[in-house]
């Protein structure tokens, strides 16, 4: 089995609402040397071994369904499932 | 005319669509199930708000992938009147017959209340019954509303008229204030505001009303 | 983990853990099933026989409750109470509080919480069609009330929000002792468009057990217990059943189950939501009303995770599921309607006419019980009262307060966050949609129109605990009273209630004094007004390390408006109409908003509360209503005439020039049955020849938002736009 694992994260120049008011959450609870925080979404895909096509796969079901291409970026690793 | 309200898993503002047409403008009008694939016989297509699928993932990606999506598309590929409503809008956003995106509003809450908005474009499909500039008092309700475009798409919805609602009061955050669009074409509008509880002086404002007499206006010039 | 055998949860007393008593043990043991329960067996009885599932502590009391009226075609020990309005239709409606889980998980706690009540409502085949909320926590102080504040606030939007149901009214106050305890009471109004509805029963041999929806997990097992059990500091370990809700699957399980029940009526035998208790407590319930048995086959629930016990099973509260029971015939109808809905169905069992209560699990046979020794034997505990030690020590104790300027009290006033807008929350709610809400939150009572009538339902949620701190009694009757007015001043007919009944231990004199007693003035009340109980629930064992909450009870009233012509609101309309204050005023200064303000906190006891005039400033409030003589209508609650006369101003930023012969200090009084109004000038003999009671011509309503005040004490004049800001800004200020 391999384990795709995706991180979609909005692109820089879109405010990051949610990212914003975490980030000044951590500064109120003392922790003043964070200087910036960015939420995303955490996506983990199980593949059958041996599937040569699989990252064209993960790229296409990322470009129509995990992100949004107008607002959001991402990125991919593979990994070994256990 | 003949409207179809396009039902997702989800979608909750359908039946205000439908009373909207039904009883608002005594037009016909029928609930569609997103697992058609058929929209013959309809002049028009609107896709209500709500949470389709839960708005799970991103709001509107998912109903994207669904059975009638394609008829939608071809709806308003060929000209014919296509109209969302905040999930709705999203959904369009989501299938690029909209430009732009609905991301989280600025303050990270979901905002219901009745809102100021400029009728910015008044040569449009939809809002012809409308004076330049008019202000009119339509209900919000949304957590992903604040619009988001890149400058160059943002001049150019400017250059094409293509914006035409902007909220007086920027209250999710929105870019240059928008609140509702046409694409190119001026066939598909897609607004976060709620025209369809804005029909009847009882409910607070009948200003969403005209929104959808300047439909039929349209309709009937384009038919003849 | 092997599960301990009977005798070892005998000798170690593990029953205890999970809140059976040694008597109770017993009683189940020697005299219903004659040999020692099994560990799946200890389980059920275990939750069953919680104070959450069982009322066993407040049952005797709970009788007192007047549960009849012409209207009543359901009352309590249904899923939620029923009462016809006319032309073939219905309300539903019922409230539940969710504060054990709000405290642990505040969205879960809270989302789930909405969830439960909106599959009460459903599952009597009704239309769910507004939701309310009542919510009292902790002073916004610190960060952890603000993150829980908050988090509440989201979890009942997030729901609410996403099923798509306006949240057309509510409260949200704050008092210490709510710091650790918070109270999340959810209250669901539904419609139904026929007079008969289904019953939560299962009978018939041989009828099919049908389990529908989100699949089972491991979340909330002994969440019915965890909410009968106070809280300590050392308990955090346990604190980890908690449920996360759906919306999504419940909004298909809420169309499924009104259409399956609105066009398939002849399929469907029972239907009943999976609550508290989940599995054990809808099956059982259904079956012990019907006299009937079951069979149910665990290995055929759908599941969420692997490896669960049947105890897990039986006990799991994971949401968005229901039970039917219907006829074999229909079986492929049913299944491939809810598949139609994409909702996972399956038959888990049938029915039996031995009475008992049979579940098997991978082929064994893990429970054989009767299935009434589960819900009717449960023993009944008549527990002790006594009068609290400060309604004793403070009886004649009476708050004077002294104003020594009255713009400076009026404008703090409307920075109190029991005063201040509380739009900063419902804001967050969406009240609009299904476009049928005719009156939004912020007013006295949230209206919803019945479309394609002229009929509307008025409905609040009320409680002021303050009151029923200081005279369990008397509180009980105001609150039902207040809410009776905020229907009233609305332009509706008050026609039932539901009840949140908030407490702390009753195992504890006192406290089970302020239940015995809030009952009794919430009955007299009821009996008046000719309001019937018609469900409720009691949440006990509100207390964090022994000492408890005010006594809280909640009530939920409904009020049906005969035509949406009578819709009166609490905005004044336009300058030079007359301001009216109906009803006597007194020196009511005890556990007031006043007294908070000046001491800190609240004592004395309250004055009797005159029933009878009550009854009759309401009467004649609906008889100027139903005259069209009233052209705002605003109830006086906490903060009395000042807040009253300041939040129907700042509705269309009007003012008022008022004389009267108050003091300045009853300004602040809160004198319970006075209503607020305003008339058109030319309407000043026709109303006035109406009021065979107190009343005073105060003034009239002004153009500029100015409010020009004489008491006998002084003359002011407030700077309206600086109240509304006081009062619109203090909540969001307080939460930053």
């Amino acid at each position: 089995m391999k384990l795709v694992k995706v991180y979609v994260t909005l692109k820089k120049s879109v405010l990051d609402a949610q990212g914003e008011a975490i980030k000044s959450a951590i500064n109120t609870m003392g922790y003043d040397k964070v200087a910036d925080v960015h939420m995303g979404k955490y996506f983990e895909l199980s593949f059958a071994d041996d599937y040569n096509a699989m990252e064209k796969d993960v790229d296409a079901i990322c470009d129509e369904l995990l992100a949004n291409p107008n607002i959001e970026t991402y990125r991919y690793e593979i990994a070994e499932a256990e | 005319m003949k409207f179809a309200v396009i039902n997702f898993p989800g979608s909750n503002c359908d039946m205000d669509l439908y009373y909207a047409i039904r009883d608002g403008i005594n037009e016909k009008v029928e609930l569609v199930d997103y697992r058609n694939n058929s929209l013959v016989g309809f002049d028009g297509v609107l896709i209500p708000g709500g949470f389709s699928y839960g708005d799970y993932l991103r709001s509107g990606a998912i109903a994207v992938h669904a059975p009638i999506i394609k008829e939608i598309v071809r709806f308003a590929k060929e000209g014919k009147i296509v109209f969302g409503v905040c999930n709705g809008f999203q959904i369009l956003t989501e299938l690029n017959l909209l430009p732009g995106a609905l991301v989280q509003n600025e303050k990270n809450r979901f905002i219901c209340d009745t809102v100021d908005l400029t009728v910015v474009n008044n040569q449009t499909a939809f809002t012809n019954c409308y004076q330049k500039n008019e202000n009119i008092r339509i209900p919000i309700a949304h957590g992903e509303g604040r619009y988001h475009c890149d400058e160059t798409t943002l001049q150019e919805m400017i250059a094409n008229g293509q914006i035409v609602f902007r909220y007086q009061d920027n209250v999710n955050g929105s870019v240059d204030q928008i609140a509702g669009v046409t694409n190119k074409n001026g066939n598909v509008l897609g607004m976060m505001p709620h025209p369809e509880r804005a029909v009847e002086d009882i409910l607070g404002s009948a200003d969403g009303l005209k929104l959808f007499q300047s439909i039929i206006n349209y309709q009937v010039k384009v038919n003849n | 983990m092997t599960e301990p055998t009977a005798k070892q949860i005998k000798d170690e007393k593990i029953y205890q853990q999970w809140g059976l008593t040694d008597s109770e043990y017993e009683l189940i043991s020697q005299k219903i099933l004659k040999r020692l329960p099994n560990y799946t067996e200890t389980g059920l009885y275990s939750v069953m026989w919680s104070e959450h599932c069982s009322y066993k502590n407040s049952k005797k009391v709970l009788r007192k409750m007047p549960n009849k009226s012409p209207r009543v075609l359901a009352g309590p020990g249904e899923d939620a109470g029923i009462l016809d309005i006319g032309d073939d239709q219905a309300v539903v409606f019922k409230a539940e509080s969710h504060n054990h889980p709000s405290a642990v998980e505040p969205y879960q706690g809270a989302a789930t919480g909405v969830g439960g009540i909106i599959r009460d409502i459903f599952s009597m085949g009704a239309t769910p069609i507004a939701l309310l909320d009542s919510l009292k926590f902790g002073p916004l102080k610190n960060g952890q009330t603000k993150h829980l504040v908050n988090e509440v606030v989201a979890g009942i939007g997030g729901y609410g929000n996403c099923i798509g149901l306006p949240t057309v009214g509510g409260e949200v106050s704050f008092e210490d002792c709510y710091e650790h305890n918070p109270l999340v009471n959810a209250m669901c109004v539904g419609l139904l468009n026929k007079t008969e509805f289904k019953h939560g029963t299962a009978s018939g041999d041989n009828n099919l057990i049908i389990y529908v929806g989100a699949k089972t997990g491991r979340d909330g097992i002994h969440g019915a217990t965890f909410a009968s059990d106070e809280f300590t500091d050392t308990k955090n370990k346990q604190r980890s059943a908690v449920q996360v809700g759906n919306p999504f699957i419940e909004k298909l399980l809420m169309d499924a189950c009104v259409e399956i029940i609105e066009k398939h009526s002849e399929w469907v035998l029972g239907i009943q939501d999976m609550g508290a208790a989940g599995l054990v407590s809808s099956t059982a319930e259904m079956a012990s009303k019907a006299g009937s048995g079951l069979v149910l086959n665990l290995d055929k629930v759908p599941q969420r995770e692997t490896k669960m016990s049947a105890y897990e099973m039986m006990l799991s509260e994971s949401q968005e599921r229901m039970v039917l029971c219907i006829k074999p015939d229909y079986l492929e109808e049913v299944l491939n309607f809810f598949r139609d809905y994409e909702l996972d169905a399956v038959v888990i069992g049938r029915v039996t006419t031995d009475g008992q209560y049979k579940i098997y699990h991978q082929n064994n046979l893990v429970t054989d019980i009767p299935v009434d020794s589960l819900t009717e034997d449960v023993p009944e505990y008549d527990r002790q009262e006594t009068e609290p030690q400060r309604m004793i020590d403070d009886k004649d104790y009476r708050f004077i307060p002294e104003i020594t300027s009255l713009e400076e009290t009026w404008q703090e006033m409307l920075q109190r966050p029991n005063i201040a807008s509380k739009k900063h929350f419902y804001q967050t709610y969406d009240s609009q949609v299904k476009a049928n809400t005719l009156v939004r939150p912020g007013g006295d009572a949230g209206v919803v129109r019945i479309r394609g009538t002229k009929k509307a339902l008025a409905m609040t949620n009320d409680s002021n605990s303050k009151y029923t701190y200081l005279n369990p009694f008397i509180g009980g009757q105001i609150a039902v009273m207040e809410a009776a007015r905020n229907i009233v001043a609305t332009g509706g007919e008050p026609i039932g209630v539901t009840d949140c009944l908030n407490f702390g231990n009753p195992e504890d004199p006192e406290a089970f004094y302020e239940l015995d007693k809030s009952v009794e003035g919430i009955s007299s009340a009821c009996e008046l007004i000719k309001t019937p109980v018609i469900s409720g629930n009691v949440s006990l064992y509100n207390e964090y390390n022994e000492v408890a909450i005010y006594p809280s009870p909640m009530i939920g009233m409904v009020g049906l408006i005969d035509d949406i012509d009578k819709i009166t609101t609490i905005g004044f309309k336009k300058a030079d109409d007359l301001i009216y204050l109906i009803g006597q005023t007194q020196d009511d200064f005890n556990g007031s908003e006043l007294q908070m303000q000046k001491t800190g906190a609240i004592k004395g006891d309250l004055r009797p509360l005159d029933l009878q005039t009550e009854k009759f400033n309401q009467d004649l409030i609906k008889t100027a209503i139903a005259q069209k003589l009233i052209k705002s209508c605003h109830d006086l609650s906490e903060g009395g005439l000042a807040v009253a006369l300041s939040e129907s101003a700042f509705d269309n930023q009007l003012g008022f020039e008022i004389k009267t012969t108050l003091t300045s200090a009853q300004m602040f009084s809160e004198t319970q049955s006075r209503f607020l109004v305003t008339i058109a000038a030319e309407d000043q003999v026709k109303f006035e020849t109406l009021l065979q009671t107190d009343f005073e011509l105060l003034g009239q309503v002004t153009t500029e938002p100015e409010f020009v005040v004489t008491t006998t004490d002084e003359k002011v004049s407030i700077d309206g736009r600086q109240a509304e800001t006081n009062w619109k800004e203090a909540i969001p200020c307080l939460m930053k």
